[in-house]
C-alpha cells in the first residue's frame, strides 16, 4: 500500500478557497478519524508504554511469542512468494490468452476477497485437514500433512493473497498490450528475451506492490487461518491468535506487546516497499 | 491492506485482446494449465466445498439450520451492523474526499495515511485496541458505563470494529474519483449562485454516485464477512452478539459441520452476488478509481 | 444548510452508539463450555414453563466459553443476568471486581450454588492401545495428552488439581517433586485449547493425542457424538469432585428488570426438571432423588478429592497458589520447555 500521498493529490499550491464547506468537511473527517483510528491506536501505544524494558524482554523472549511471530510473518512471506510466482502466470494467461473457462477463472480471482474469512477458513480446513479429501490425498501421495501444520497456514495465506497478486498485475499487463512486445519481436528479440527485457521489467513495480499487499494482508490474517492451523503453540499458532489468548488470560501487557510488534513490522515493511517502489519507478523512467 | 485495489475488474470488454501469437503453443498450453490448476485448488475447490458440505446431509438439515432462531438472529444482527456501518462510512468518505480534493491544507498526507492505516492493521489488533479503549480499565470504558452505554460485547462495539476495518473502502475510490474530476463543475454551479449544499447535492453527488455505490458495495461485503475484529469485541453470545461469521465458527466448533456450512453457503452466495454487482458497477467507473493499482 | 449536514453527521455517529431495541424480555446466562447441550434443552424447557405459568414469552440467551475467560468477560462488561461457571473462584472474581454478584452468593441457592457436579476422567481411543489407566501413565514419554488451558478453562483447572492430588500423594507432599511430576505430564500436552470444547475438537475431530483429560460430562457426550470411533472412558485412581456453580447476577438482572426471571431460572436448575436433565446430559445431580434412576449406572463411584480438602484449602487459596501469575502452574509450564 502506498503510504505517501497518492500521486493523484499532487495539486499542492493551487488555492481552492473559493469552495465552501472546508471547515465542516475537514472537521468532521478529523473527528471521525480521531475517534475511529487515532484514539484506539493511542490506547495501544499507552498500553504498550506501561511495559518497561525488562517487561518487553520478558514478553518477546518467550519462545511461544517468537514462534508465533515467526510463523505469521514467515508463512506470509512464503505465501507472498508463491503468489509472486503464480500471480503473474495467472494474470498473464487471463489477459493474453483465450481459452475455455477464462472468464469464469477471472471472476474466481476475486472470491478470496469477497468470501468472508471464516467461510474460507472452514472450507479450507475441511478440504485440507488430514481427514479431508485433499488433505488425505496429499498425505498419501506425498507423505506431507497440510492441515494443522505451518503448511496449512501458508495455504490459507496464499488463498487470501491471491487477488492482490493477480489484480495488481492485470492492468499493467493489459497496458503492455503487445505494443512493446510487438516492437521487441519486430526487432528480432526472441521470446525469452522479450520476457526478460520487456515484460518482467514493466511488471516489476506492480510485482513489488503485489508482494507487499499479499504479505501485509497475510501477516495479520486471522479468520481463514485459525481453522486449518490446528493452533499448536510453538508450531502452528499464529500471532493474532496469541494476542487473543493473552487477552483471555487477562495478560494485557503481553497482548499489547505482540500487537505493537505486528503493527510495527507491517507498517515498516510497507513503508520500505513503497520507497523501493518509488526507486524502481524512477529507475525505469516512469514519472 | 488495500482491499479496494483488488476490485479493478479483471475483464473489461472494451480492451482488445492482444495478440498472443508470440508465445509458442506449448508454453501457452502450459501457462493455461497452470492457471487452471492453481486457481482450481486454491479458489474453486474451497468455494465448491462450501456448497457441497452445506447439502451433504440433505436439504432438510440445510433448511432447518438456516431458519433456526440463532441463525436468523445472527443474520438480523449482521444486517443491523451493516446498516450502521455503510451510511456512516459513506458520510465520512464524502466528507474526507471533499476536504482532501477541494482544498489544500497542511497535514494532508497525514490524513491520507490515517485513511490507509487499517490496511496495515491485523483485524485482531483492530478489535483489541477497541477493548483497550472501551474495556473496564480503558480510557472511555468507565465513563461510558457510568452513563449506561455498552460498547464491548454489544452492537456498538461490533459496529465500531467493523467501521475500523472498512472505512477506507468507501473513502478511497471517492477520493480518487473526485480528484480526477476536479472542481470545475462545482465552481460553475457556485458562480451561477447555487449554495454550497445545493452544489454538493445537485452537482457533486450525481458526479460521484457510482463510486459511492461501488465503495458502499465493497463495504457491505466486508461488513457481512468481518470476523477477526468482531470476534474480539463481541463476547460470542448466541442470539445476541453472534454475527453470521461468528455463528459459522460457533456451529463448526460444536461439530455441527453441516449447519455451519449451510450458514456459510448463504454468506458465500452473498459474496458471489456482490461480485456480480461489482462487475456491473466497474463498467461505469473510470479506470483509476477502482484502485490505485495504476502505477504510472 | 450546514446545520442539516451536521445533524446527519451527528445522527449517524449517535446511531452507531445505540443498540437496536429488542422486543420482549430476555435474560443472558453466561456459562462455560461443557454445558452447551444441557442448557439448550433446559432453556427450551424453562421458556415453555415460563410461558405456561405467566403467559409471557421470554428468551434465554447463552454465552459459552472457557470458564475463566467467561468470568473475565463478565467482569469486563458482558452483562450476564445468570452466571453458571465451572468453579467457585470464577464467580468470586466477578463478585470481587464487578459488584454484580453479592460476595456470599454461595448462600443464595441450594447446595452452595452447586446444581450438579462432575469429575475429571480420561478419554482414550478404541481399545486403549497405549494402556493408559492412571495419571502416571500420562507422564510417560511418547504419550500425547490433550487438555485445555487452566488460565482460561475451568475444567482444566479441576483437571490440574486432580493431577496435583495424585502427584502430591506420589511424592509424599514434596512440592518440588510434585511439580516435577506435573511437568512430565504437561510436557506431553502438545496444545492447550482455550476451553474444554476446543480440546474435544482437537482430540476427537482432529484425531490428535492418545488421551483427553476432561469433564466426565464431556466424555459421556463424546462417546455419544462420535459413537463410531469407539472412544473409551478411563477413571483414574484418584480424581476430583468438580463443582460448577450458579448464581444470579443481581446487579445486571435488576438493571435489566429481569430479576424475577433470573431467580426463577437459577432455582429451576435445582428442580426436578433441572436435575433430571443434568443427569441425562452426563452431570451428577446434587439431588439424585430428583433425577431419573435409570441414569445412575452411568456414574460409577470413584475416589474424589475436593478443593476444600486441606491439601488445597478452598478455591481462594488454590487459585492463588496454583493459577495466579507466578503460581505453581507457571512453574510447571516453565519446566515444560
Amino acid at each position: 500500500m502506498n503510504l505517501q500521498a497518492s500521486p493523484s493529490l499532487r495539486s499542492a499550491g493551487r488555492p481552492r478557497r473559493s469552495m465552501p464547506g472546508f471547515g465542516l468537511s475537514l472537521g468532521y473527517s478529523t473527528v471521525y478519524l480521531s475517534f475511529v483510528v487515532l484514539l484506539p491506536m493511542a490506547a495501544l501505544a499507552a498500553s504498550a508504554a506501561r511495559l518497561d524494558f525488562e517487561g518487553w524482554i520478558k514478553v518477546l523472549s518467550d519462545d511461544r511469542v517468537i514462534s508465533a511471530l515467526k510463523l505469521s510473518f514467515g508463512s506470509a512471506l512464503f505465501a507472498a512468494c508463491v503468489n509472486l510466482v503464480f500471480g503473474p502466470v495467472c494474470a498473464y494467461a487471463l489477459v493474453h490468452f483465450r481459452f475455455p473457462g477464462r472468464r469464469a477463472l477471472d471472476a474466481l480471482v476475486d472470491i478470496p476477497f469477497a468470501l468472508p474469512t471464516a467461510v474460507a477458513g472452514i472450507a479450507l480446513a475441511s478440504l485440507y485437514a488430514p481427514s479431508g479429501p485433499m488433505g488425505k490425498a496429499i498425505l498419501e501421495l506425498f507423505g506431507v500433512q497440510v492441515g494443522y501444520t505451518p503448511l496449512g497456514v501458508t495455504l490459507a495465506l496464499i488463498f487470501v493473497g491471491l487477488p492482490f497478486a493477480v489484480r495488481t498485475l492485470q492492468p499493467v499487463l493489459r497496458d503492455l498490450d503487445g505494443e512493446a512486445e510487438l516492437a521487441a519481436a519486430l526487432l528480432g528479440a526472441d521470446r525469452p528475451r522479450i520476457w526478460r527485457r520487456v515484460i518482467i521489467p514493466s511488471l516489476a513495480p506492480a510485482m513489488v506492490t503485489a508482494f507487499a499487499l499479499s504479505f501485509a494482508r497475510g501477516a495479520g490474517e486471522y479468520g481463514s487461518v485459525i481453522f486449518i492451523a490446528g493452533n499448536f503453540p510453538r508450531l502452528s499458532e499464529i500471532a493474532p491468535l496469541l494476542i487473543i489468548i493473552r487477552l483471555e488470560e487477562n495478560n494485557y501487557a503481553g497482548a499489547s506487546a505482540i500487537a505493537v510488534v505486528m503493527l510495527l513490522v507491517s507498517l515498516s515493511c510497507l513503508v520500505l516497499i513503497n520507497l523501493f517502489q518509488a526507486l524502481i519507478r524512477r529507475r525505469l523512467g516512469y514519472a | 491492506m488495500r482491499d479496494d485495489l483488488v476490485l479493478s475488474a479483471g475483464d473489461r470488454p472494451d480492451v482488445k485482446q492482444p495478440a498472443s501469437g508470440g508465445d509458442g503453443p506449448l508454453l501457452r498450453f502450459f501457462l493455461i494449465l497452470i492457471t487452471w490448476f492453481f486457481l482450481s485448488i486454491i479458489v474453486l475447490l474451497p468455494l465448491g466445498v462450501v456448497f457441497a458440505e452445506a447439502f451433504a446431509r440433505g436439504s432438510s438439515v440445510f433448511l432447518s439450520s438456516l431458519v433456526s432462531r440463532d441463525t436468523l438472529y445472527a443474520l438480523g444482527l449482521t444486517l443491523t451492523v451493516t446498516a450502521f456501518v455503510v451510511p456512516a462510512n459513506m458520510i465520512f468518505g464524502l466528507s474526507a474526499a471533499w476536504a482532501l480534493t477541494k482544498f489544500d491544507f497542511p497535514g494532508k498526507p497525514i490524513l491520507l495515511t490515517l485513511i490507509d492505516l487499517p490496511f496495515a492493521v491485523s483485524p485482531v489488533v483492530a478489535g483489541y485496541v477497541l477493548v483497550l479503549v472501551f474495556g473496564p480499565s480503558g480510557w472511555l470504558g468507565p465513563v461510558l458505563s457510568e452513563l449506561g452505554v455498552k460498547v464491548l460485547f454489544s452492537t456498538p462495539g461490533i459496529v465500531l470494529a467493523t467501521i475500523f476495518v472498512t472505512f477506507p473502502m468507501i473513502a478511497r475510490p471517492l477520493i480518487a474519483l473526485m480528484e480526477s474530476q476536479g472542481c470545475e463543475d462545482e465552481e460553475t454551479a457556485l458562480s451561477l449562485g447555487a449554495g454550497g449544499l445545493r452544489t454538493f447535492l445537485t452537482v457533486t453527488l450525481p458526479n460521484v454516485r457510482w463510486a459511492l455505490l461501488y465503495g458502499g458495495l465493497l463495504c457491505t461485503a466486508r461488513s457481512f464477512g468481518e470476523f477477526g475484529a468482531v470476534s474480539v469485541v463481541s463476547g460470542h453470545i448466541r442470539g445476541l452478539t453472534n454475527t453470521m461469521p461468528l455463528h459459522v465458527e460457533a456451529l463448526y466448533n460444536d461439530n455441527k459441520v453441516a449447519a455451519a456450512f449451510a450458514v456459510a453457503s448463504l454468506l458465500a452466495s452473498l459474496a458471489v452476488i456482490t461480485l456480480i454487482f461489482k462487475f456491473v458497477l466497474e463498467r461505469r467507473l473510470p479506470d483509476g478509481v477502482q484502485g490505485p493499482e495504476r502505477l504510472r | 444548510m450546514r446545520i442539516l449536514l451536521w445533524v446527519i453527521a451527528a445522527a449517524t455517529s449517535l446511531a452507531g452508539a445505540c443498540s437496536p431495541p429488542s422486543s420482549g424480555r430476555s435474560i443472558l446466562n453466561v456459562s462455560y463450555d461443557a454445558t452447551r447441550e444441557y442448557f439448550e434443552a433446559f432453556n427450551r424447557d424453562f421458556e415453555d414453563e415460563w410461558l405456561r405459568e405467566t403467559g409471557e414469552r421470554i428468551v434465554v440467551n447463552m454465552s459459552h466459553g472457557g470458564s475463566g475467560k467467561q468470568a473475565r468477560a463478565v467482569r469486563d462488561g458482558l452483562e450476564a443476568d445468570v452466571t453458571t461457571l465451572a468453579l467457585g473462584a470464577d464467580l468470586d472474581l466477578i463478585a470481587r471486581d464487578a459488584g454484580v454478584l453479592s460476595p456470599d452468593w454461595r448462600a443464595e441457592l441450594p447446595a452452595g450454588g452447586v446444581p450438579f457436579f462432575s469429575t475429571i476422567v480420561f478419554v482414550v481411543r478404541e481399545g486403549n492401545p497405549k494402556a493408559l489407566r492412571d495419571w502416571s501413565d500420562l507422564t510417560q514419554p511418547g504419550v500425547q495428552v490433550v487438555t485445555s488451558n487452566p488460565k482460561t478453562s475451568g475444567g482444566a483447572r479441576w483437571a490440574y488439581l486432580a493431577a496435583w492430588a495424585w502427584a502430591d500423594a506420589e511424592s509424599g507432599g514434596n512440592v518440588n517433586e510434585t511439580i516435577e511430576r506435573l511437568s512430565a505430564l504437561f510436557r506431553n500436552v502438545p496444545v492447550l485449547d482455550a476451553g474444554a470444547r476446543g480440546a474435544v475438537t482437537t482430540f476427537a475431530q482432529r484425531a490428535i493425542g492418545d488421551a483427553l483429560v476432561t469433564w466426565e460430562s464431556e466424555a459421556l457426550l463424546i462417546r455419544q457424538e462420535f459413537g463410531d470411533q469407539g472412544f473409551e472412558i478411563v477413571y483414574p485412581s484418584v480424581t476430583i469432585r468438580a463443582e460448577p456453580v450458579a448464581a444470579v447476577a443481581r446487579g445486571h438482572a435488576d438493571r435489566h428488570g429481569v430479576r424475577d426471571i433470573a431467580e426463577a431460572y437459577a432455582s429451576a436448575l435445582f428442580s426436578e426438571t433441572g436435575q433430571s436433565l443434568a443427569s441425562k446430559f452426563g452431570f451428577r445431580p446434587s439431588f439424585p432423588d430428583l433425577a431419573d434412576v435409570e441414569d445412575r449406572p452411568r456414574f460409577p463411584p470413584v475416589k474424589m478429592v475436593s478443593v476444600d480438602d486441606p491439601l488445597f484449602g478452598g478455591w481462594d487459596e488454590a487459585q492463588r497458589r496454583h493459577f495466579m501469575e507466578g503460581g505453581s502452574f507457571d512453574r510447571v509450564l516453565g519446566d515444560r520447555r
